[in-house]
């Protein structure tokens, strides 16, 4: 526990003291900003988050690479990684603990996109369940994007290439499901089933789903699982 | 290997193999490290020096043999293997964004420090590394060499038994290799260290045992007096002599002890290279036969073959 503290508060101390993560922030606060407004400028404006969480999960295509790429291949790329892991330190540990940290960012962004929600009970009359399941849902979202990205990461000491894979799964992932309405059938169900937008929507209709739950947590678990391995595997080539 | 105790010795190794291709990186390589000893590894860039370590500090597990720390074997008990380990690899690696005392207590938790501890000894590694005036320099703005005291105090922060420098004295300047060297002796008097250097001077001045790799494997293991004298087999004397060559050359040659004599000139200088049977000293005698025939000795020096011939002689010979 203290080692996986140590690994994630050194990683939370680099993105909060690293113009990188700032920038990052601010283009997400900026884009989700303006995706939450512009659906206000409707005529008959809806005081819904809806605009704000769908437009976040396309964002995060982009934003959760962004957080993870540096996490494991830059180690890799100085060397660090030789003094990680020849620390009393499971491998486990590292990526667990580096994977908290990318997650405690993004939580931290997206505590800052409360405003939103606030300017609406201020000056409307939401409904709050979407609110709050649209919250879990895209943290859920986040969650097993951010994994993607750190299995990428482990996979190679070039940051650029960690960063394009990952935005390529989960931007596969996040619209298969579209797939799923061209084919028929069987297939079709497969497309949809393991596409994470598909599972992402009931959220944002206000829905708490454990399937989609479970859904979410058995994907980040995977990739997480499979960025440990990947770790192991590194000192055994 | 015949002087090797197999009780207390800190580290163990035998029998290791590593393959990174198809050739072997390091073969059958064997070696005892006492407490307190400070060994150190010399070969050419390529030799297997660095793979030995990494196999050693349990960052990776070799193809084949076995290593084991104290009681601990690397592979099999690896968290408490690597908690006994100081480890600086060659490249020096730093997380060059954070500041140094940031960067040596983020080391020191990883090692499993507590919070009290670090704060007293922190103070103490800062000091003995010479880190003083930078504790809150961002490590990306020192230079070469205080990144290697950097390096070297995240090794010794959390006071392991073991220390495994990869190459502690590369790239830095001769005055800072002398503080390094102090540095490391200094460390060595109360843990085991193991390091690497091509340099085989840094070596000499350093350790009390050396090993030399070539081709991945152990081609001679003494300490620096012992190996020259086993590889030398005769003691030379270089002698300057104001007289008649030949005539001086016989005297010399009927010396008790001595094997053989050879004449040079050398800018207008006459020397004679004596070879004197190992362990004998004639210096006396051949003092006393130079001026009892009316000679003038003007200079007599013993030749040290240093380790840099023998290291030479070892890598450019097979089977040895």
């Amino acid at each position: 526990m203290r080692t996986i503290r140590a690994v994630a508060g050194k990683e939370i101390q680099v993105y909060f003291g690293s113009p990188m993560a700032y920038i990052v922030g601010l283009i997400f606060l900026a884009l989700t900003g303006f995706f939450f407004v512009i659906d206000l400028g409707n005529p008959f404006p809806e005081a819904s988050l809806s605009n704000f969480f769908q437009w976040s999960t396309i964002i995060l295509i982009l934003l959760a690479p962004a957080l993870t790429m540096r996490l494991l291949a830059e180690e890799q790329k100085l060397g660090t990684i030789e003094l990680l892991l020849t620390s009393p330190v499971r491998d486990w540990e590292v990526i667990i603990g580096k994977y908290l940290a990318s997650l405690t960012f993004l939580l931290a962004l997206l505590v800052l996109t409360l405003y939103y929600p606030l300017l609406l009970f201020v000056f409307a009359d939401p409904d709050p369940g979407p609110i709050y399941s649209g919250y879990l849902g895209l943290i859920l979202y986040g969650a097993a994007a951010l994994s993607i990205g750190m299995l990428t990461s482990t996979l190679t000491s070039n940051q650029i290439v960690a960063g394009f894979v990952a935005m390529g799964v989960i931007a596969a992932l996040s619209f298969v499901h579209i797939g799923s309405e061209v084919v028929g059938g069987f297939l079709s169900t497969i497309l949809s089933e393991i596409g994470l937008k598909s599972h992402f929507d009931d959220f944002d209709r206000g829905v708490i789903d454990t399937k989609h739950i479970g859904y979410f947590l058995s994907v980040t678990a995977v990739f997480l699982f499979l960025a440990i391995r990947a770790l192991e595997f590194r000192r055994w080539k | 290997m015949d002087n090797r105790k197999t009780d207390n010795l800190m580290i163990q190794a035998s029998e290791l193999t590593h393959y990174y291709g198809p050739q072997p990186a390091i073969e059958d390589v064997n070696f005892g490290v006492k407490k307190g000893e400070i060994l150190g590894f010399l070969g050419l860039n390529g030799a297997g020096k660095t793979t030995t370590m990494r196999i050693l500090t349990g960052y990776m597990p070799p193809t084949q043999g076995k290593v084991t720390l104290g009681d601990c074997d690397v592979v099999e008990q690896s968290l408490e293997a690597r908690r006994r380990i100081g480890y600086l690899p060659e490249t020096v690696p730093l997380h060059t964004e954070m500041p140094v005392a940031n960067y040596l207590k983020y080391m020191g938790t990883l090692r499993g420090m507590s919070g009290r501890r670090m704060k007293q000894r922190m103070g103490e590694v800062i000091d003995l590394c010479g880190l003083g005036d930078y504790p809150k320099t961002i490590i990306g703005k020192l230079s070469k060499g205080y990144r290697q005291r950097v390096g070297i105090a995240q090794a010794i922060m959390h006071e392991p038994e073991v220390l495994v420098l990869d190459e502690p004295t590369n790239g830095i300047d001769p005055h800072q290799i002398v503080e390094t060297r102090d540095l490391i002796q200094d460390l060595g008097r109360e843990r085991t260290v193991v390091l690497s250097s091509h340099i085989l001077h840094h070596v000499e001045l350093i350790c009390q045992r050396v090993l030399i790799i070539h081709q991945g494997r152990i081609v001679a293991e003494d300490t620096p007096e012992n190996l020259s004298q086993r590889l030398q087999g005769n003691d030379r004397l270089q002698v300057e002599v104001g007289g008649p060559a030949a005539e001086v050359q016989a005297a010399l040659r009927r010396v008790q002890g001595v094997s053989a004599v050879a004449h040079r000139q050398q800018q207008g200088r006459q020397i004679f290279t004596v070879e004197v049977r190992r362990g004998q000293d004639v210096r006396d005698e051949i003092s006393r036969a130079v001026i009892s025939n009316g000679w003038s000795l003007l200079s007599m020096q013993q030749d040290d073959m240093s380790l840099e011939d023998i290291f030479l002689h070892l890598t450019t010979q097979e089977g040895l």
